[in-house]
């Protein structure tokens, strides 16, 4: 056992082994990214910032069933709603915390009409806390703005649910 | 007794009962949707199914009455087979919009489809679809949901005693409709969207208010008739969202009327929010500090034997009892809290009350009503008569006539004269009654308002201790009191009378003999305002607040904790269950600030010494929730003059009876349907 180290010492063999390793991974493809220009690869259920999703034809999706706001483990959810004229339900009101919300996913598994969902956009960083209590308008745009990563993302997730 | 063995648990079942029942009393719950214990049995939704031994097909234990001897399994593989298959026929046609239906969350297919459901649908066809119906201003109908239990329609024949639902159809094809698309007549109209086990029928009024799971409940009682019916009050944030009904045997059942169910939104509207006084013709707002020193200065003023009080219809005995100690102690004679003036005779608790209790009229043989319309003084008595009458065809009398009851009565006759020949057994009326074991007689305010009323009450009684019905087994004698607070009042004291002069107080009122008038809550006042100095305390801006002086902005029943009394003498809570708007103060409070502005000391220190002192009060206190156990005396009161009149039984809004009814737009909806129904009555 002595003898074994003695000679590992004497002839460098860690060091050269460190030495190829050092090399080979040189020669390799680059493991990071220049973040804000190069951006890593994001699975289609990675949670991130909320949108309301709305129909092709324009109307909003959200039925104002408030199970996400039941299901919210934060509490984050507020909805408020009244019958249309038409007599369909749509909220009047839909609030999300974002300093509160967990980003657990639970809205989006509960939402029975894939209103609420959670879209790849984790770049929402503010300045101030009031911007990050979004209200329906917020949420609304920002689920036109995301409309067809949302549905890509959704058709992709189909098989699993 | 008969002996059932079920799921190899041997137990002992009353004759009568059905195989369901029989498996409650042993501990197994059974699914069900049509079957109710207040209802007829029907045995057409199928859920029910349990094995039987030598049957070779489950059965429906709802409609299969139990035998000595059956031997019921309700775990085994064959039954859960056929419950799942009932199921899957149910949800067949049933939408699944569970999402937006006002049901979901406490919907019976919803729980039980967690159970007895499949999570893939078979069923490859089109999904039937039906129309809506009108039913009202109170009932939203999804006719598409509905499974056919026929709830509703047992509950409006049996129950409720209109025969305007029904069933058209048959198969799939089968509609529950209103046949003319009208809205239902019965005073118990609502209690079908509780009893529906689905979302096809539910709640216009509370249509996507809220979800059941955020509301906060309070489990209170309620003032908008003398009954006491147990409700449940759900709130979110401040707003009363909806009231629902409470079981309870002795007094409601499980049902509550349209008024107190609906009434609640008028919680919210026209509410006094903060202290008025009246500057040059107009209301202006003030502090509370600035307008209990204008009350006080105007107290002191005033000549006491000019001061007058009264108390409104919704008031707890709390607010009568800390009134009535801040009266004594300024020195104010003059109070009532009777609405019009009609004869009451305080000295024994059996005087005033219902004392055959409400539960008791199921057991009576022959039942007299004299100037009474139970049907729209006091909804829930109403519904316990034309139980018994549904159950025993019991004959039903009248003196005067009431107009639709929902169920067939008799008018003896419409005057006086005709009281005073059945209480002299005159008549073939009083010979029916004779020969009756448990007879009732239920007098009317109507009745006792007459210029004989007070004829009527001592007659009356009179007669029945002679014919001894009023014994300690049996009390044949019920005064039909209106008011919430009534029953309270009278205990407490709030009222003076003479034995020579009833109507003291309304004599002086309506010659204008008082100068300074203290209403709480009284908006049903009978009463034109000449130059009084009225100061209102009340929590709507109602009929008193536009002739007030000073506002007192308090809040209303749910709003503050308070006892009531019911007709029958049944002491309940009323529990806080939401907070008054603006800066109300509660009664006592606002009592309290007067005292200690005008004697410098407190009239109660907290609110478990005013609720002690309450307690003290009443007569005959034993415990709440319980019937008074009042001693049977033989007392001496004037039988009192006789006048030859017509027994009128004064017609009363029903929807617009108090001040939170005529706030509420619900009532005024269902006021609009009465009225347009009446309309199209006569035209045919």
């Amino acid at each position: 056992m002595k003898l074994n180290r003695f000679f590992k010492i004497i002839f460098l063999s860690e060091f050269v082994k460190a030495i190829i390793i050092a090399i080979k991974e040189i020669l390799k493809k680059k493991k990071t990214i220049n973040y804000p220009f190069e951006k890593g690869k994001i699975s289609p259920r990675f949670r991130g910032e909320h949108a309301l999703r709305r129909y092709p034809n324009g109307e909003e999706r959200c039925i104002a069933c408030k199970l996400c706001e039941a299901v919210c483990p934060a509490q984050a959810i507020t909805i408020e709603n009244e019958e249309r004229p038409d007599g369909s339900r749509k909220t009047t009101r839909y609030d999300i915390d974002m300093i509160k919300c967990i980003y657990c996913g639970l809205c989006e598994e509960s939402c029975p009409v894939d209103a609420i969902v959670q879209g790849p956009n984790f770049e929402f960083s503010t300045e101030t806390r009031e911007e990050l209590y979004y209200n329906k308008e917020k949420l609304l745009e920002n689920g036109d703005r995301w409309e067809s990563v949302l549905a890509e993302n959704i058709k992709l997730d189909k098989p699993y649910r | 007794m008969p002996k059932i063995i079920i799921n190899d648990k041997e137990i002992e079942f009353e004759n009568g009962m059905t195989v369901l029942q029989a498996c409650e009393l042993a501990g197994f719950e059974i699914p069900r949707f049509c079957y109710h214990e207040r209802l007829s049995i029907a045995g057409n939704c199928r859920m029910c199914l349990v094995e039987m031994e030598k049957s070779p097909k489950p059965i429906a234990s709802c409609a299969m009455p139990a035998t000595d001897g059956m031997n019921i399994k309700t775990n085994t593989s064959m039954v859960e087979k056929a419950r799942k298959g009932v199921m899957e026929f149910l949800l067949a046609n049933h939408p699944l919009d569970c999402p937006v239906c006002d049901q979901g969350g406490e919907c019976d297919l919803q729980d039980q489809s967690l159970y007895y459901g499949f999570d893939k649908s078979r069923f490859k066809e089109n999904k039937r679809e039906v129309k809506d119906k009108y039913m009202g201003p109170l009932i939203k109908t999804i006719m598409t949901r509905c499974i056919h239990c026929t709830r509703c329609v047992r509950f409006a024949t049996e129950v409720g005693g209109v025969t305007e639902l029904g069933a058209i159809g048959r198969g799939e094809n089968m509609e529950i409709t209103t046949y003319l698309e009208k809205s239902m007549e019965s005073e118990l109209s609502a209690n079908v969207i509780d009893l529906c086990p689905v979302g096809a029928l539910t709640s216009k009024p509370y249509a996507f208010e809220a979800r059941p799971w955020e509301l906060k409940k309070t489990e209170t009682i309620d003032v908008m008739d003398s009954v006491g019916s147990n409700i449940r009050v759900d709130t979110y944030g401040w707003e009363v969202k909806r009231i629902l009904p409470r079981l309870n045997n002795n007094i409601n059942e499980e049902w509550i009327s349209d008024k107190t169910r609906y009434a609640c939104d008028g919680l919210l509207k026209q509410r006094l929010d903060k202290p008025y006084k009246r500057e040059n013709g107009k209301l202006v707002e003030s502090t509370w500090d600035e307008i209990i020193n204008i009350v006080c200065s105007k107290i002191k003023e005033t000549e006491k034997n000019l001061v007058a009080a009264h108390v409104g219809d919704m008031q707890s005995m709390e607010t009568i009892n800390s009134f009535k100690s801040l009266l004594d102690s300024i020195g104010v004679n003059n109070y009532d809290f009777r609405e019009k003036p009609f004869y009451i005779n305080p000295e024994n608790k059996i005087n005033y009350i219902f004392n055959t209790s409400i539960k008791g009229i199921e057991e009576s043989d022959c039942i007299v009503l004299v100037g009474s319309n139970p049907r729209h003084e006091a909804t829930m008595v109403n519904a316990r008569i034309r139980k018994n009458f549904v159950n025993k065809k019991t004959s039903i009398l009248s003196f005067g006539n009431p107009g639709d009851l929902t169920y067939d009565y008799t008018i003896v006759g419409n005057t006086t004269e005709d009281i005073k020949k059945f209480v002299n057994k005159q008549n073939k009326a009083s010979e029916i009654f004779l020969k009756s074991k448990k007879p009732i007689i239920i007098i009317g305010e109507s009745a006792l308002e007459l210029e004989s009323g007070q004829f009527i009450l001592e007659s009356i009684k009179k007669f029945l201790l002679d014919n001894n019905f009023i014994n300690e087994k049996w009390n044949a004698f019920n005064i039909l009191i209106q008011n919430a607070s009534s029953i309270g009042a009278i205990d407490i004291g709030f009222l003076k009378i003479s034995k020579k002069n009833n109507f003291e107080f309304f004599n002086k009122l309506n010659n204008h003999q008082f100068s300074l008038l203290y209403l709480v809550g009284s908006d049903n006042l009978d009463f034109t305002k000449k130059d009084e100095f009225i100061i209102y305390q009340g929590s709507h801006g109602d009929r008193t607040a536009q002739i007030a002086d000073i506002i007192l902005p308090s809040p209303a029943f749910t709003e503050q904790n308070g006892l009531f009394i019911n007709l029958e003498g049944r002491l309940q809570k009323s529990i806080k269950s939401t907070y008054p708007p603006g800066v109300a103060k509660e009664d006592w409070r606002i009592f309290n600030l007067i005292s200690r502005h005008l004697n410098n000391q407190d009239l109660f220190k907290n609110f478990k010494e005013l609720r002690d002192n309450t307690l003290k009060k009443i007569k005959d206190h034993s415990d709440f929730d319980v019937l008074p156990k009042t001693k049977i005396s033989q007392e001496n009161s004037e039988i009192g003059s006789f006048t030859n009149e017509s027994v009128l039984i004064k017609a009363i809004d029903y929807y617009f009876s108090n001040s939170i009814a005529r706030s509420s737009k619900t009532m005024s909806d269902c006021r609009a349907a009465r009225s347009k129904n009446l309309k199209n009555q006569t035209g045919t």
